[in-house]
């Protein structure tokens, strides 16, 4: 029993993007309002975006900006003075790994366009049938 | 479908859980996803770039074809909301306005009267007055936050920032502004016209940027040929053009956030928003 507590508390992040991702899914498929449904998909969003930072953490790192001091009056211009009074040399345990955060940052700004998207296309559909609910659009479409 | 439908969530989530026990345990520093690929990027961005940000560097330069096309997916994003949304104003029989020095409101037939009259406001049917307390103090803050907008994109280099956080924050104080006076008061300052511009404007300048490299004589997106543009040396002259493509992109986004809010919270009308 122990064991298994240890385990999940080792993987906690696991435990919690896929429990997010459970609830996002549960409301695009379960629920009967269109707005409902588009909190569901942002909820799954949020969950992916949770599982890919996770990813990327190192216990003991810091954020991925590479430390670095202002350099002294009078040396040499350009991208050499940054280079050459950077941390004299770079370990990689120290920075958490920063890819997983380059996808994601895009991914939250193009994730709230898209939920613009989402809801334009709600407002269409409710101008059109003047409502949300699911089953009544389908009656409306078979009836019509 | 309910039942179906958690029954699906059960199996899903089960299963994903059993496999998730086989992963790497939160923050180990021998995962693979932090053996294989990402210590090249950390150890080599400062002297490929002189980029201390190692997100911004890997976001704007080594991949930059994606950023840039995730910038157009914004762009597009904000033309179907229009496309979508956007409808021509019905004409109106009467308008309502209101006196402001005495609080008085009229109703006017017909379209005859000033439309930016200092004394007269254009109000909607269902009006009621900007709260003082809220207006002013989105007025005190709103220059604020887009001072930290600025900061966020010129300084993404050496903190967390960059492009499309800045661009979020300025947009955010745009929209800050509609909702705390009213989505006309908004278009006033900001048009319609002023944000469809700007969002083509933020992707011409990533696009350009990439098209300057090629016409000297690099390949697009290689920012190390505008060093002599710059006046400065190959690897200094790749943080110049992130700082631009970072630009580009902080203007895009600004408008297309803007654009966005204008065409949903009023229905595509721009008439009386929230």
């Amino acid at each position: 029993m122990e064991s298994i507590f240890s385990l999940v508390i080792a993987k906690a992040n696991y435990v919690a993007y896929i429990i997010l991702m459970m609830v996002g899914l549960y409301a695009m498929i379960a629920k009967n309002n269109l707005i409902k449904k588009i909190v569901g998909m942002s909820i799954f969003q949020t969950a992916i975006i949770l599982f890919y930072v996770s990813i990327g953490c190192k216990r003991g790192a810091t954020i991925p900006i590479l430390e670095h001091h202002a350099p002294p009056e009078g040396v040499a211009h350009g991208a050499e003075k940054v280079v050459a009074h950077a941390m004299d040399a770079i370990r990689v345990a120290d920075y958490i790994n920063p890819l997983p955060h380059v996808l994601m940052l895009t991914a939250i700004v193009v994730g709230v366009a898209t939920l613009g998207v989402a809801l334009a296309l709600a407002i269409k559909v409710y101008k059109t049938y003047g409502t949300l609910e699911e089953d009544e659009i389908n009656q409306q479409l078979r009836s019509g | 479908m309910k039942i179906l439908g958690k029954l699906t969530i059960l199996l899903c989530g089960v299963l994903l859980m059993v496999f998730a026990m086989e992963f790497p345990d939160w923050g180990d520093p021998e995962s693979p996803a932090s053996t294989h690929l990402s210590p090249y990027f950390i150890q080599h961005t400062l002297e490929d770039t002189a980029v201390p940000n190692i997100v911004t560097s890997v976001l704007a330069d080594y991949r930059g074809y994606d950023t840039m096309f995730e910038t157009t997916v914004i762009l597009t994003a904000g033309l179907a909301c229009f496309l979508l949304l956007r409808i021509e104003r019905k004409k109106v029989h009467h308008r309502y306005y209101r006196h402001v020095p005495t609080g008085v409101s009229l109703r006017m037939e017909g379209d005859k009267f000033p439309k930016n009259s200092a004394v007269f406001q254009r109000m909607d049917a269902n009006w009621v007055p900007y709260d003082f307390i809220i207006s002013r103090t989105c007025r005190l803050i709103i220059p604020f936050i887009q001072i930290f907008a600025l900061y966020v994109v010129a300084h993404g280099h050496h903190s967390p920032g960059g492009g499309f956080q800045g661009g979020v924050l300025m947009g955010a104080s745009v929209i800050l502004f509609a909702i705390s006076h009213n989505l006309r008061a908004a278009i006033k300052s900001f048009s319609e016209k002023t944000a469809a511009l700007f969002s083509v404007t933020g992707v011409f300048i990533y696009a350009g940027t990439g098209a300057l490299c090629l016409i000297f004589g690099e390949v697009f997106l290689n920012y190390s040929a505008l060093a002599p543009l710059f006046g400065n040396d190959r690897v200094m002259a790749r943080s110049h053009g992130i700082l631009m493509v970072e630009i580009g992109v902080a203007v895009a986004v600004t408008a297309v956030m803007i654009w966005i809010y204008y065409n949903l919270s009023s229905a595509g009308k721009q008439d009386e928003g929230l």
